[in-house]
């Protein structure tokens, strides 16, 4: 299986404490990836060595040359307020030559093809305000797809959503996975989708543990990722991971 | 005395020509201005100029020479000190161009540069604008568009999304360079006419007009430089007939237009904008 990502024992901190240490992890052709871990565990600054807007001050990042990465932001932190129609946030990414900036009818035709597939069709002149969470979110995602990557990496695709939008985004997900693009993602949501991810990966400033949910999702891991003791369950052939404040009796 | 009285005089020409094309270009750079919440830097380059203008003038080298290596300098210094993370980035605009501006007051002192001088840059004057100067003004303004044509995608994405930009291949710190070079360059050749005081107030009132009636940034492009030039245009006749600074009658009339759109288009405006009215 060839490798499209190899982060090659790195660590990385902003100047202060060091966010991630000694990271070793492999990201094949065909992955899909969680990464869970509690808030300031480096699981952002893991994804942005992956990207490769940030370097890495110790170790090296190795990408498989010319590969094609998309993005996909935590909706957090989109300026809402900005003037921008959801058919111009898919162009903005396209590459067009200096003297045809302006959409082109093939484009425009291309993009309505997109958003119809991502069940959004008719919006391209709706501002992004006016979308609900679930449409936001496949907006950006549209803007990723349209590059046709071969990985594809998100920030916390379901944060901040509700529940029948976070199965929307799991079944688009799924989707794209089974088509061939590769997934790496970043999650607080254990349950909701990690425990549906076929690889987990759990980082507290130093990558713990990776391996299938099963291998993964164990008292132990998630006790030295979460630095709270947790309880994991089995219901129906799924792992359930739940918090116990009192502690294991 | 008629409306076109004015128009008889070569100077007012020249003015009301620079006026328009300086609102047109304030405008559309204006966009990106007030989109990026740079508007403080405007303000602050157009005090560093000063000082790179009052610099100029004692040295003997050529005011746009002089003054723009100045403004370009300041602009890399508050990009360098921004990027250390030690001080934020209004703090370094505070110090470095106020620093500039108190420079080239004491320059100005020093060497004894008439006060008609100083008020005429700080206020903005049509009085010795040459034909020379309109051919430049419109230079920048063709190179302006030139350059925002060049670069339409990459620069709304460096504006919007900076780090998917980055990821997505957009070289985000050239282009942020290229806007503070057009920037620091729309500053340095239309301060004459409406003033280092008063230039920031070109740069964002017809942005946030725009961005009060329009939802789209393609057709904010468009309406920012129209309002501009609208203001540039009009607040020059105003100007005469008032016996007023140009700059004055210019800002003047783009806060009113910027009162009247904010009252017609009410809460959807103000929703629209809402971002950059605090």
């Amino acid at each position: 299986m060839t490798s499209l990502v190899e982060l090659d024992g790195i660590s990385h901190s902003y100047g202060g404490p060091t966010v991630l240490e000694h990271v070793h992890l492999t990201i094949d052709e065909g992955a899909f990836l969680g990464v869970i871990g509690p808030s300031g565990s480096g699981k952002t600054t893991l994804l942005r060595l992956v990207l490769g807007n940030l370097r890495p001050t110790e170790g090296v990042v190795r990408r498989r040359a010319g590969l094609r990465i998309a993005y996909v932001p935590q909706v957090e932190t989109v300026n809402w307020n900005f003037p921008i129609t959801v058919s111009e946030v898919v162009l903005m990414a396209a590459a067009a030559k200096w003297y045809r900036q302006r959409s082109t009818k093939s484009e425009r035709q291309r993009v309505s093809e997109l958003l119809d597939q991502l069940g959004l069709g008719g919006f391209e002149d709706r501002h992004i305000r006016e979308l609900s969470g679930g449409q936001q979110q496949r907006v950006f995602l549209a803007r990723a797809l349209h590059r046709e990557p071969e990985l594809l990496v998100l920030d916390e695709p379901t944060s901040g959503v509700d529940v029948r939008t976070r199965h929307e985004v799991v079944h688009l997900l799924t989707d794209l996975h089974r088509s061939g693009t590769s997934v790496v993602l970043s999650t607080h949501d254990i349950n909701g989708l990690a425990a549906h991810l076929p690889r987990i990966a759990c980082v507290n400033r130093e990558l713990i543990a990776v391996g299938t949910p099963a291998e993964v999702l164990t008292s132990s891991v998630l006790e030295r990722t979460y630095g709270a003791p947790m309880e994991v369950l089995e219901h129906g052939g799924m792992l359930l991971v739940t918090d116990s404040p009192m502690g294991s009796e | 005395m008629t409306l076109f009285e004015p128009f008889q005089f070569e100077f007012f020409r020249n003015g009301f020509m620079v006026a328009t094309l300086a609102g047109a270009i304030c405008g559309l750079v204006g966009v990106y201005v007030v989109l990026r919440s740079m508007s403080y830097i405007g303000h602050g380059l157009s005090h560093s100029i000063f000082g790179g203008a009052a610099a100029s003038a004692v040295l003997g080298v050529n005011f746009y020479l002089g003054a723009g290596m100045w403004g370009l300098l300041s602009a890399l210094m508050i990009g360098r000190v921004a990027r250390r993370g030690k001080i934020g980035a209004d703090a370094a605009i505070g110090v470095i161009t106020t620093a500039s501006f108190a420079l080239g007051l004491a320059l100005s002192n020093v060497f004894g540069q008439a006060k008609r001088s100083i008020e005429a840059v700080l206020f903005g004057s049509i009085l010795g604008v040459t034909t020379l100067e309109v051919i430049a003004v419109a230079c920048v303004g063709v190179l302006t568009v030139a350059i925002i044509s060049a670069f339409y995608r990459k620069l709304l994405f460096a504006t919007f999304d900076p780090e998917v930009a980055d990821v997505t291949g957009v070289n985000v710190g050239r282009m942020e360079a290229l806007l503070m070079l057009m920037l620091a360059v729309t500053i340095l050749f239309t301060m004459k006419i409406v003033g280092v005081l008063l230039i920031s107030a070109l740069l964002v009132t017809p942005a946030v007009i725009a961005r009060m009636v329009t939802n789209s940034f393609a057709r904010m492009l468009v309406i920012a430089p129209l309002v501009g030039a609208a203001c540039g245009a009009v607040g020059m006749v105003i100007s005469y007939h008032a016996d007023i600074s140009s700059g004055a009658a210019i800002i003047l009339l783009a806060a009113f237009v910027f009162i009247v759109v904010y009252t017609v288009t009410g809460a959807r405006g103000r929703g629209n904008a809402g971002g950059m009215i605090h």
